[in-house]
C-alpha cells in the first residue's frame, strides 16, 4: 500500500498569529511554526495502516523552505520519505492553485493507493483542500473521518459532522481526510529521531513538477486579499469574587445589560 | 441583473435558517436564485420559504441519486448552472459539506473561492474573520464567478418577497467510479435547543464541570436562558459532552449576544471560537484563569454553587 500524507506547516496556535502589512499573506517569518496538529493525526493514521498491512508512507507538503521542518517531524514519527514543493513562485497562491499543485506533486509519485489529509488547517480553515485535490485527480473523497477501515481494495470511513455520522465507502485509490477524534498521534521516539536523519526528503521546484510560474502565485490567484487589520483586543471587564452573593451580582449585571 | 445562485440547505422538508441569510446576502450582489438539490418531492415544500426571503427563481434539481452520494450531485448541478447562467456568484453555507462543495465547484469552474465569509458587500468584497477572530481580512475573487461560503449566523436575514419562478433542471449522473457511496446514515438526535452557531446565548462547560453527569448543571442553566450548550475540547476529550458541541479553533466558531463559560480556563484555542461574542461571562475558581482577560463580567468561584443559583434566579425572573 502506497500512502501519501498531505501535511502543512502552520503558525503555532499558541503563538500570536499575524498577516503581513504588505500583501496580507500569512506572516510566516514572525510566527512560531509547527506541523499542524491535525496532520500529526493524519500521519499517525497512515502509520497504523502501514503497520497493519505493509506499505510505504510518503509525506507531501507545499510551502516555504522552513516547511522542511514539518516534513522532518513526520519522518521522526515514522513516515518513510518526504517531498517538499518549495518555490518562490508559489507565494500567495489561492486554494484552487494549491489543490492543483498538490495534485501535480502526487502525480509524480507513481502508483498511490491512498492519500490522507487533515480535514481543516488551523491557519486558513478552508476545509476543502482534500476534496479539491480529489477533484483534480478524479478520485473519490471520504472526508472528516473519525474512523478509517481498509479491507482489500475497499476503504470505509465514518464521516463525522454536525449532521451526524455518515458511513462512506469507495474503492482505492482514494482521498481520505481525518478529524481530531481519529487517534492520538505518537511522539517521535529517540530511535525515530535518529532514523529520520537518514530518510530522503526531495525538494521540488515548480519546473520539476511541470507547473508554469504563470499558473501560480499572487499574480495569478483566483482570489486576493485586499485589506487586513487586527481586531482591537478585548479588555477585561469587572471581576468579582464570590462571597455568597456572586450569583446575585451576576444576575444584576445581566439585567443591567438587558440580557435577561 | 446577473443571477446569484444560492445552494439551499434543508433537512426534513424545511429550509435551514442559513439559507435565508444567504438569500439576503445574494440580493446585495444581484438577483437571488435558489438551487434545490434534493430527492423528488422536496422542492415543493421549500418554495414558500424561499420566496419569502427573496428568491426570484428556484432551480429544482431532484433525483433519487441525491440520497446515495454526499457532495457530487450538488457540485454537478451547480457546475452546469455556472456554465449556462453565468451567475455573478455562487453562495453556499460554510458547513463541512458546503465548504467541500464550494471547493470542488471552484476547481471545476476555475473560479475564485472565498471561504468562511462573515460579511459581503455589494461590490463583491468579502470579509473574513481569521485566526479565531483576531484579524479581519477583505478579499475578492479575480474571476468572473466567485464561489463564496458564508458562515452561518453572520448575516442578518431580511424577508422580502421574491417571484420564486420554478425551473426544473437535471441532476447530472454521478460518476460512481470516482465518488464515495453512502452506505449508512446515523443522524444526530436533535435536542430541543437552538443550534450552537445560530443561538443568541451559548452556555459552555469545560474540564471544571468534572463529568458527563455534571453537564446537567450546564444544560439546566442553558435551558433557563433558552441557550445552546457548548463545551471545551478538554470536556469533549474527557467524554463529558459530544464532539459536535466543541467550541474553539478546531470546533465551532460562535458569536452570540451572550457567552457563558463555566469551568473553562480560556486557552487561546478556545478563545478562537468565542472571543467575538458580544458579552462574555466567566465562572472559574482560579482568579488567574486567562478567560478573565476577555470576560465582561467574571465570577471567581465554584461553578457548582454559582450555576445552580443563577439558574434558579433566572427561572424565577421569567416566572
Ligand atoms: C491545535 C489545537 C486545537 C485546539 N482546539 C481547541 C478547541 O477547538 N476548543 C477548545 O476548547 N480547546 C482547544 N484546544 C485545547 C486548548 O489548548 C485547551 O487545552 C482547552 O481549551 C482546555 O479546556 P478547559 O478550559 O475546559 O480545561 P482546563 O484548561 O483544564 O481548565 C479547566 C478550568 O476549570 C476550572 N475549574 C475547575 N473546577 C472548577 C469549579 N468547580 N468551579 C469553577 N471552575 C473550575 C479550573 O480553574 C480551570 O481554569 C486546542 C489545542 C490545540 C493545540
Ligand atoms: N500547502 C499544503 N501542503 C500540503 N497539504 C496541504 C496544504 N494545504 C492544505 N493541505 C492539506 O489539506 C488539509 C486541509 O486544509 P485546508 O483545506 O486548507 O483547511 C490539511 O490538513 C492538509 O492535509
Amino acid at each position: 500500500m502506497n500512502i501519501v500524507v498531505l501535511i502543512k506547516q502552520v503558525p503555532d496556535t499558541w503563538s500570536e498569529r499575524r498577516l503581513t502589512d504588505s500583501d496580507h499573506t500569512l506572516d510566516r517569518a514572525s510566527a512560531d511554526v509547527v506541523l499542524d496538529e491535525i496532520n500529526e493525526r493524519a500521519v499517525e493514521e497512515a502509520l497504523r495502516i502501514k503497520e497493519a498491512g505493509g506499505g510505504e508512507v510518503t509525506v507531501v507538503t507545499m510551502g516555504p523552505p522552513r516547511a522542511t521542518d514539518a516534513v522532518r517531524k513526520a519522518l521522526q514519527m515514522g513516515a518513510d520519505s518526504g517531498v517538499h514543493l518549495a518555490d518562490d513562485g508559489l507565494h500567495g497562491s489561492c486554494a484552487v492553485q494549491t489543490a492543483k499543485a498538490l495534485a501535480k506533486v502526487i502525480g509524480t509519485l507513481g502508483d498511490v493507493d491512498l492519500i490522507i489529509a487533515g480535514n481543516e488547517a488551523t491557519d486558513g480553515t478552508v476545509g476543502a483542500i482534500p476534496a479539491m485535490v480529489a477533484d483534480v485527480l478524479g478520485l473519490p473523497e471520504l472526508t472528516h473521518a473519525r474512523k478509517v477501515t481498509i479491507e482489500g481494495h475497499t476503504v470505509t470511513v465514518e464521516r463525522d459532522t454536525d449532521e451526524g455520522v455518515t458511513v462512506l465507502q469507495a474503492e482505492l485509490p482514494a482521498v481520505v481526510s481525518v478529524n481530531e477524534k481519529i487517534n492520538e498521534p505518537r511522539y517521535p521516539s529517540f530511535k525515530g529521531i535518529m532514523a529520520a536523519k537518514k530518510k530522503p526528503v526531495r525538494t521540488l521546484s515548480l519546473a520539476d513538477v511541470g507547473i508554469a510560474t504563470s499558473e501560480v502565485g499572487l499574480a495569478a490567484a483566483t482570489s486576493t486579499v485586499i485589506e487586513s487589520a487586527p481586531r482591537p483586543p478585548r479588555s477585561a471587564g469587572q471581576i468579582i469574587t464570590d462571597e455568597g452573593d456572586g450569583a446575585a451580582q451576576l444576575v444584576q449585571y445581566l439585567v443591567g445589560q438587558k440580557l435577561i | 441583473m446577473a443571477e446569484v445562485l444560492v445552494l439551499v440547505e434543508h433537512s426534513g422538508g424545511e429550509v435551514k435558517k442559513v439559507t435565508n441569510e444567504l438569500l439576503t446576502a445574494a440580493a446585495r450582489l444581484g438577483e437571488p436564485a435558489a438551487v434545490v438539490v434534493a430527492t423528488p418531492g422536496t422542492a415543493g415544500k421549500l418554495s414558500d420559504r424561499l420566496a419569502a426571503y427573496g428568491a426570484a427563481k428556484i432551480y429544482v434539481a431532484e433525483s433519487d441519486e441525491v440520497s446515495q452520494y454526499l457532495m457530487a450531485p450538488a457540485v454537478g448541478v451547480l457546475a452546469e448552472l455556472v456554465a449556462s447562467v453565468r451567475p455573478a456568484a455562487v453562495l453556499i453555507a460554510a458547513s463541512a459539506d458546503g465548504k467541500e462543495i464550494a471547493g470542488k465547484l471552484a476547481v471545476r469552474t476555475g473560479s475564485g473561492l472565498l471561504s468562511d465569509v462573515v460579511e459581503l458587500a455589494e461590490d463583491g468584497t468579502a470579509t473574513h474573520s481569521v485566526f479565531g477572530g483576531s484579524y479581519l481580512a477583505k478579499s475578492r475573487a479575480t474571476t468572473p464567478v466567485a464561489v463564496i461560503t458564508v458562515r452561518a449566523g453572520s448575516i442578518e436575514p431580511v424577508s422580502s418577497p421574491g417571484a420564486a419562478v420554478e425551473q426544473i433542471i437535471e441532476v447530472p449522473a454521478v460518476n460512481a467510479a470516482t465518488t464515495a457511496k453512502i452506505i449508512e446514515r446515523r443522524p444526530v438526535q436533535s435536542a430541543d435547543r437552538p443550534e450552537l452557531t445560530e443561538a443568541s446565548v451559548v452556555v459552555s462547560g469545560g474540564r471544571g464541570v468534572g463529568s458527563a453527569d455534571n453537564f446537567a448543571i450546564v444544560e439546566k442553566l442553558a435551558d433557563s436562558l433558552g441557550a445552546a450548550v457548548g463545551a471545551s475540547r478538554a470536556a469533549v476529550d474527557s467524554g463529558f459532552y459530544p464532539h459536535q458541541f466543541q467550541v474553539g479553533q478546531t470546533g465551532k466558531t460562535v458569536s452570540p449576544q451572550l457567552y457563558v463559560a463555566l469551568g473553562i480556563s480560556g486557552a487561546i484555542q478556545h478563545r478562537a471560537g468565542m472571543q467575538t461574542s458580544k458579552t462574555i461571562i466567566a465562572v472559574n475558581k482560579d482568579p488567574e484563569a486567562p478567560i478573565f482577560e476577555i470576560a465582561d463580567f467574571g465570577v471567581v468561584g465554584d461553578l457548582f454553587t454559582i450555576a445552580p443559583q443563577l439558574t434558579e434566579a433566572i427561572t424565577k425572573r421569567k416566572g
